[in-house]
């Protein structure tokens, strides 16, 4: 499926399948959330609400909300550091997720983490990872232990590793990759194909630029969709999920899509062409969604106007909810360095003794 | 030795038995104890394990249970820990510790931080075994002693015995333990024999030994050194010197609180370590005794590590590389101001 | 209820300024604590509790100069906390006009020192608890000497490189445990000064010439004040030398052609080896716990020089012929005498043999060489009177002493060492063979 030269369709007048109309103006929402959310980080970014690093899922609204109509809760989500996203697709609280950027205790990792490391065990969010391709092997793992577990089948849980473009050229990508196509284990690796590794062009940073042929070594079937497509990749991902489950087959889907943005919230992208940042701002999820349902009856202006306007309370208060959050307690600092505790393990703060003087 | 065991009135007995033994039976005990214990390595299955730590488990409890894995431990590794996020308990063996580089970042940037980045919302119960050591002409990227790469990193737990009764509670110990935890052996340990009670033995993480008390000297070492150290002390008892000697057996976290009730007896401290000079164990010791019984120290505390080379092939140059009895007895006879009373 | 006075804590004391107070009315004080600091007219010294209890009432203010003696707090058990602010500070008088001079280094005459204490007195050890910076002292070395209020300045390392060692202080100790001088005596009008002035420090009198001492001599003060701790006894031989004279002579004459010489005294030590050789419970010493028998017989000679006395070693003696030993002999007494002694020349000694029969001594005991069991003293030869087949002859005799280590050898087994001796002397082509 060459789904990188299938034409754009904005003009569709209706939707391939069954979609609910409900279902369809929930998408929308969802993306809606996400832009609101990625944009009102930014701008927390620069009131300096939020450290460090700060990637953001800004362009890529179609791709997330795709795969998270796919998931099953079950199943077991592991992602790079641009993570935000689908965090609140997996349902956290987006109160949570703010406060989480924040560094406050209510944060989905109590503040430890920060925009790239959202956990969430209930939900199964799997954690975001910032060291490109660390989520891999871990992910691997987790369906080696299902496989170890549990029958294939409908029923059986499955892992979707998300991964970028620029991740495929590294070791462990491809050590895992051929973990999964050696033991046949129940995950999908998905390549969101944003075509920059922060400033490097695939063409320049992979041999086989074409990513999803990159599975073909490890007898792992690749698959490249339209990222854009919010229905392409919800249905690419669900048929993969459902290999995955089923046939213990692992998939790598490559999924298109543009960075509507920086690298991260500090860069402003001066590298890239007038011409492609056109074309990533002409093929913006959001608002071509949005013209497609309205294009298709499914919403009027004033709907989506009004989903905008709940998001942005519900974002408001995500906000308002991460303000009024405590700051953790350093005197909790080492809380969770250790799961089981055990003699003389290490509490000193800088400065103190390493013990008593004898 | 601070080995828990089960109450019972009677000591357990005991067998004379190898630390590859101990291991292997341990490790058997432990798939026994627990199903969601697996074995994961290179060559740990049908070869039996590189150093036959892992001889006929394969056999007896089937591929799901010893996990044959290609040569790729970044892949295994983080595959183990990823299987020990959703509550396996995967005991990793890396074929030796030089390899553990390959999957440094699994386990330094993974699973050291797993529970700790996640605000404790994941666990992660593994342990990765791998022997480390020279001495067997295996030259410079195959005879390192990496220990401290690992020591010096939070959330991890690291564990060097030096005897198999040792290696048998403490790998127990780590097996059971819900953090990942580093397990030091060490080629040349592998063969030496010693009682080892029977029955589970449990030993207490992050607790030292006194594994011979003494009154002039302390000798703090840890896994193959240990036994060096021993045997040195032993020796020198015959000249009038008494020698304590401190197994260290946690090298995080660090018994610190033994090791300064030993030099404060004793006024004297030598660290006798296999891993290389600088930054290496024996700082951290002689910090911690520096700082914690200053004041009782008769000598300044001295070390007795590998020379600062990559380990070459010869004979005769990595004899001269690596620590031996006879380099901590003149050191230990220096630190106390005393003449070999035989040539 | 204890009072706390003002120490004496120089020869020229009278007052002492009370500069600081280091401790407050309420806090718990234990034997040896630093109350205050004190300046006397030569230094500032610390004022030691003597006693356990609470510090209840400080009688005098910071600054103020008070007289040897007088009482300047109250330790009690509490009961009687004075918390009366100290009365202020009085102007601090000048200190004594006059400034007593100092001992002076080398052999200046201590003329000039004041006429007062006319009579040698005892003075407690200066508590100088911090090390200079140039000293080598081993933490562990300056806890002790401090808990014992000993000037760690005073002593003399045998660590590595000089350090001085717990050992050092622990001697020192053992010292001061064996005279009672240690304890400042409650200062009074008139001083009396206290028995065993074995650790006592005696002030000089107006004649006498003061000598700065050697590290030498500071090392063999030291280490023979060790030694008197430790039980000894003395037996007595007495040898017929007649035909070691003549065995001497003989040899000589051999050696004549090589240019060598050998000396009485090497055939003493050669003879000494050879019985240790057969008596390896004698080349031994005391090990705390243990006895240690050393496999080497390393024979020290004592060599008087001008800066001291000095034992340095022969290795392996038993192992040396003759010839070897007189002439490493003569060589290590060159080097003592010059200085020029290694610390390998002067270490591992297992016996030691000291002999002063060439200025006339007709016998004497030596002093242990710690950690060596015995070291043998031996006088000049004299002539005795014998009758030998009915006639009276003059045969030489020399007195050896040998000075046992009670710990490590009973009498019988040293007198059987020293019988062989005796006899190995008697029959000296024994001492070559």
């Amino acid at each position: 499926m060459a789904a990188k030269t299938r034409a754009r369709t904005a003009e569709v007048q209706a939707f391939p399948g069954d979609t609910p109309a409900d279902v369809l103006r929930g998408y929308y929402r969802s993306m809606s959330l996400i832009r609101n959310f990625e944009l009102r980080s930014s701008e927390m970014y620069a009131r300096a609400k939020i450290g460090g690093y700060c990637h953001l899922n800004l362009g890529e609204e179609a791709t997330v909300v795709g795969l998270m109509a796919a998931i099953n809760t079950g199943d077991y989500l592991f992602t790079g550091y641009r993570d935000h996203g689908y965090a609140l697709m997996r349902d956290l609280e987006p109160g949570r997720v703010m406060a989480e950027l924040f560094g406050k205790t209510t944060g989905v990792s109590g503040g430890r983490g920060g925009s790239m490391h959202m956990f969430d065990s209930q939900a199964r969010l799997f954690g975001g990872y910032g060291i490109v391709g660390g989520q891999i092997p871990p992910a691997t793992g987790v369906a080696l232990a299902i496989k170890q577990k549990q029958a294939s089948g409908p029923d059986s849980d499955a892992v979707m590793c998300l991964l970028g473009d620029g991740t495929t050229n590294i070791g462990a990508f491809h050590e895992a990759l051929n973990l999964a196509g050696l033991w046949n284990l129940p995950i999908v690796y998905v390549i969101v194909n944003n075509r920059l590794g922060m400033g490097t062009t695939v063409e320049a940073a992979s041999a086989e630029p074409d990513l999803y042929k990159r599975g073909a070594s490890y007898r792992i079937p690749g698959i490249r969709v339209d990222g854009d497509d919010v229905l392409a990749v919800r249905d690419a991902a669900a048929a993969a999920l459902e290999r995955a489950r089923t046939e213990r087959q692992p998939v790598l889907l490559e999924l298109m899509c543009y960075r509507l943005r920086g690298h991260s919230v500090v860069d402003p992208a001066r590298y890239r062409s007038p011409e492609d940042t056109t074309i990533a701002q002409k093929s913006d999820p959001v608002p071509v969604f949005r013209a497609q349902l309205i294009a298709a009856g499914i919403l009027d202006d004033a709907a989506a106007d009004a989903i905008d306007a709940e998001i942005d309370a519900i974002v408001d208060a995500a906000v308002e909810f991460g303000d009024a959050s405590p700051d953790p307690d350093p005197a909790d600092l080492f809380a969770y360095v250790y799961a089981t505790p055990v003699a003389n393990a290490p509490s000193a703060l800088p400065g103190d003794p390493v013990m008593e003087a004898l | 030795m601070s080995i828990e065991a089960a109450p019972v009135t009677d000591p357990p007995a005991t067998r004379v038995i190898t630390y590859r033994q101990a291991l292997n039976e341990t490790l058997r005990a432990e798939l026994l104890h627990d199903e969601n214990v697996f074995l994961i390595g290179e060559e740990i299955g049908v070869f039996e394990g590189s150093y036959k730590i892992t001889a006929g488990l394969l056999t007896e409890f089937g591929p799901d249970r010893v996990v044959d894995a290609p040569i790729a431990e970044e892949g295994f590794v983080g595959a183990a820990l990823g299987a020990a996020m959703i509550g396996m308990r995967p005991v990793v063996e890396i074929m030796t510790i030089n390899f553990s580089l390959i999957a440094i970042d699994q386990i330094v940037n993974h699973a050291a931080k797993m529970r700790s980045m996640f605000g404790g919302q994941v666990a992660v119960p593994m342990v990765i075994r791998m022997p480390g050591g020279g001495g067997q002409q295996l030259a410079a990227t195959h005879s390192q002693n990496l220990e401290v790469w690992f020591a010096h990193i939070p959330g991890l737990k690291v564990l060097a015995p030096s005897t198999p009764a040792d290696a048998k509670a403490l790998l127990t110990a780590a097996i059971r333990d819900d953090d990942p935890v580093i397990f030091i052996e060490n080629l040349s340990l592998y063969s030496s024999k010693g009682e080892v009670p029977d029955g589970e033995q449990i030993a207490e993480i992050g607790k030292a030994a006194v594994v011979k008390e003494g009154t002039d000297l302390t000798i703090v070492s840890y896994s193959r050194g240990t036994t060096t150290a021993l045997e040195v002390a032993h020796k020198l008892e015959a000249e009038g010197l008494s020698i304590e000697v401190v197994d260290l057996r946690s090298l995080r976290p660090l018994d610190r609180e033994t090791i300064c009730a030993s030099v404060r007896k004793t006024g004297h401290a030598v660290v006798f370590e296999d891993d290389w000079l600088s930054y290496g164990i024996g700082a951290e010791i002689s910090a911690t005794i520096g700082e914690g019984v200053f004041d009782f120290l008769d000598a300044p505390v001295r070390r007795v590590a590998a020379a600062e080379v990559p380990l070459p092939y010869a004979k005769t140059l990595e004899l001269a590389a690596l620590p031996h009895a006879a380099e901590l007895a003149k050191v230990v006879r220096e630190v106390l101001n005393v003449a070999p009373l035989e040539k | 209820m204890p009072e706390v006075i003002m120490p004496r804590l120089s020869d020229t004391m009278e007052e002492g300024e009370l500069s600081r107070w280091l401790k407050n009315v309420g806090d718990t004080i234990h034997k040896g604590d630093v109350l205050a600091e004190i300046e006397t007219d030569k230094a500032t010294m610390d004022l030691e509790s003597f006693d356990d209890g609470i510090l209840e009432q400080l009688l005098v203010p910071a600054g103020a100069l008070v007289p040897i003696g007088q009482a300047v707090a109250v330790i009690g058990d509490g009961t009687h906390i004075v918390e009366a602010d100290a009365p202020a500070a009085p102007a601090a008088e000048a200190p004594a006009a006059e400034a007593p001079a100092k001992i002076a280094p080398a052999t200046k005459k201590a003329a000039e020192a004041p006429a007062t204490p006319a009579a040698p007195e005892a003075v407690p050890a200066a508590a100088a608890p911090v090390a200079p910076k140039d000293l080598r002292t081993s933490p562990l070395a300056r806890k002790i000497a401090k808990e014992h209020n000993i000037d760690i300045a005073t002593l003399t390392g045998t660590g590595p490189q000089g350090r001085i060692a717990r050992a050092d202080v622990e001697a020192r100790i053992t010292e001061l445990e064996a005279g009672t001088a240690a304890e400042p005596a409650a200062p009074a009008a008139s001083v009396v000064a206290p028995a065993a002035p074995a650790a006592a420090v005696i002030t000089p009198g107006a004649d006498d010439e003061v000598v700065a001492i050697s590290r030498i001599r500071k090392v063999t003060a030291r280490r023979l004040t060790e030694s008197q701790a430790v039980p000894h006894f003395f037996l007595t031989s007495v040898v017929d030398v007649e035909r070691l004279v003549a065995f001497r002579a003989e040899v000589n004459v051999s050696l004549a052609a090589l240019g060598q010489k050998v000396s009485i005294n090497d055939l003493f030590v050669r003879a000494a080896a050879v019985t240790l050789r057969q008596h390896p419970e004698v080349n031994a010493s005391w090990g705390g716990d243990a006895i240690l028998r050393h496999p080497h017989v390393n024979v020290g000679i004592a060599v008087a020089t001008d800066d001291g006395l000095l034992v340095p070693v022969i290795r392996d003696t038993d192992t040396k012929s003759l010839a070897t030993i007189a002439g490493e002999s003569v060589a290590l007494a060159g080097k003592a005498r010059t200085g020029s002694l290694g610390l390998a020349d002067m270490t591992g000694g297992t016996f030691s043999i000291s002999n002063l029969g060439m200025f006339g001594i007709d016998s004497f005991t030596a002093v242990l060489n710690p950690p060596e069991a015995a070291i043998l003293a031996i006088g000049a030869a004299t002539d005795v009177p014998v009758i030998r087949d009915g006639v009276l002859v003059a045969v030489p005799k020399v007195k050896i002493t040998l000075t046992v280590d009670h710990r490590v050898l009973d009498g019988a087994v040293a007198a059987g060492f020293l019988r062989d001796l005796t006899k190995l002397l008697e029959e000296p082509l024994r001492i070559v063979i």
